[in-house]
């Protein structure tokens, strides 16, 4: 009996003690999963009144060259920042994991770009890539190059945009990594060491094949985070010039619509079709995992 | 042993690593450098590097150029919020989820994880509309409600709660201790490292998120820092030296704080990676 009572107690601060992150997280991110579904077959207004169009927002959606050009545009961040990102953040940790002095200085330098708000390294950018007075194009004029418009020009206002988000990441990823390879074991190195394998045989057949866990954590973390890429997009592009729809990313894309333009049931449309988009691409990388990864 | 250090390639390690550390550093140089300019040398061609007087002229400014001071406290204060809400309802829920059992626990606990698999701009517009309807626009609890619950944070702290030994419960158990208590006087300060760790990435995310404060909050007097310095990027585009300084007082306490607990923030992004 007293058995009995004693569950039941047990139930009743179970359920009290997840209450209220589970009513937090029901209303502020549950319940928005169906929302923004329900709202993507319907035309929001101004005012949030809504009408039925059924699937009007998706035919639109896909004969919208803009979206195209965005959905493009966030792949080509996705191909140049991840790997790019990966390889660096990758040499640097497994540099930082050799027998030199001052390892935890560099550790926290690198570290500096991580904790720095993206608005604030992105203002800082946009001032160096400033093209009259920037000290980009005073280094570049001074070795006798020509000045560029680095954040105007269509052509390549994209990949100025990924250099800031590279320079933003590489520290918080290289963290992430260094504690992987610190966590391979020593006994492997050594055996390698008597066999005589240089620093860069070790790295390719030791650091590398046992380092995969780590690297898929933070390829599918990196995926993730550029497939929504926002800040820096936002801040560094201005709203009218040409370089905007040259650089513009889904998710600046769909913040437009919702907000700018208060086109809300399409916007949902687009934020379902990025949904889908990430989890395919999550799925893939799953799928694929045990082609590459090794876990012990 | 020690002879390597002279070994050609170690040189090479250190140029990478110091280049690195250079191009790593020279934004934020640069950055105060110009703070403290007037507008005609930041302006100058060719550059100056070093101002002729380092004057708090700007730094002054900013303060009349936008509500600077409230947006700092607005930050300040939903930050602190959004840390300790955070901590306190992730690792209450956590512990239940790891360590009591009730009906329904596991399929409630895979439910909220899915809430994981989602990317975040996903919940931004009903989140908004969510706010409207709740007539909490432009004040200050929109900046911080939606993000008091984390999914994130309860899968991590739960991680920490199941590694204790049933040992410890069991003896308080039997001294009539209730769950509650047990949780709060026994088992959380078992897992401090798990809840340091997790304060440091939310403090990390709730000082620099930028859209969602942004979206919310359109008057300067509800804006934290991040949308105030979007807002300052849009209006201010030419006064460069006013923006720096802004931006440096910014980031100024973020990085103050990482230079005192630099072992505590790196352990805990590291922690994210190997718990995640």
């Amino acid at each position: 009996m007293a058995k009995k009572m004693s569950h039941v107690k047990d139930y009743a601060y179970g359920y009290g003690m997840i209450a209220p992150l589970t009513i937090g997280l029901g209303v502020f991110y549950l319940y928005p999963v169906a929302k923004v579904f329900w709202d993507s077959f319907h035309e929001v207004g101004a005012f949030n009144q809504r009408r039925w169009t059924g699937l009007d927002n998706y035919v639109k959606m896909f004969k919208d060259p803009i979206m195209w050009r965005s959905l493009w545009n966030t792949c080509k961040y996705v191909l140049v920042i991840v790997p790019v990102m990966i390889i660096l953040a990758l040499v640097l940790a497994s540099l930082l994991n050799t027998r030199i002095k001052g390892r935890s200085f560099f550790r926290v330098i690198y570290f500096i770009p991580a904790i720095t708000m993206s608005a604030a390294i992105s203002m800082i950018w946009k001032w160096m890539y400033n093209s009259d007075y920037g000290i980009i194009n005073s280094i570049l004029s001074a070795l006798g190059f020509e000045k560029m418009q680095f954040l105007t020009n269509p052509d390549i206002a994209l990949y100025c945009i990924c250099v800031v988000s590279i320079w933003s990441s590489i520290g918080y990823n290289m963290i992430i990594l260094l504690a992987g390879i610190q966590g391979i074991s020593k006994s492997y190195y050594e055996a390698a060491a008597i066999d005589g394998a240089t620093g860069v045989q070790q790295f390719f057949n030791i650091t590398l094949p046992l380092v995969t866990p780590t690297l898929f954590f933070v390829m599918i973390t990196s995926l993730i985070s550029t497939f929504q890429m926002f800040d820096a997009i936002y801040m560094l592009v201005s709203k009218k010039g040409l370089a905007m729809e040259a650089t513009q990313s889904m998710v600046v894309y769909f913040y437009r619509n919702a907000f700018d333009y208060s086109k809300k049931g399409y916007a949902s449309a687009l934020a379902v079709l990025l949904f889908f988009i990430i989890m395919l691409i999550t799925a893939f990388q799953m799928k694929m995992q045990n082609k590459w990864v090794n876990y012990e | 042993m020690k002879k390597e250090k002279l070994n050609p390639g170690y040189i090479l390690i250190y140029v990478i690593l110091i280049g690195g550390i250079i191009i790593t550093v020279f934004p934020f140089i640069w950055m105060i450098l110009t703070s403290f300019k007037t507008q005609s040398e930041a302006i100058a061609v060719p550059p100056v590097i070093f101002p002729a007087e380092w004057k708090l002229e700007n730094y002054h400014e900013i303060f009349t150029a936008v509500p600077y001071a409230k947006m700092y406290l607005n930050t300040i204060f939903s930050a602190i919020i959004t840390v300790f809400g955070q901590l306190l309802f992730c690792s209450m829920a956590a512990y239940a989820f790891a360590r009591i059992k009730f009906p329904g626990r596991d399929i409630i606990f895979m439910v909220l994880l899915a809430v994981l698999m989602v990317p975040s701009s996903f919940f931004i517009l009903p989140q908004y509309l969510l706010m409207q309807k709740l007539r909490l626009l432009n004040t200050l609890p929109a900046l911080f409600i939606p993000n008091l619950f984390s999914a994130f944070g309860t899968f991590l702290l739960r991680q920490f709660f199941m590694s204790l030994p049933d040992e410890l419960e069991d003896a308080a158990r039997l001294d009539g201790c209730s769950r509650f208590a047990i949780y709060s006087k026994i088992m959380l300060p078992l897992v401090r490292s798990g809840l340091v760790a997790l304060g440091i990435l939310t403090l990390r995310f709730a000082w620099n998120d930028l859209m969602w404060p942004m979206i919310v909050n359109t008057s300067t007097e509800k804006m934290p820092l991040s949308a105030g310095l979007a807002y300052m990027n849009g209006q201010y585009t030419t006064n460069y030296p006013v923006m720096m300084a802004g931006a440096v007082m910014a980031v100024a306490p973020l990085l103050i704080l990482f230079a005192i607990f630099q072992k505590q923030f790196i352990e805990g992004v590291a922690m994210s990676g190997i718990k995640g």
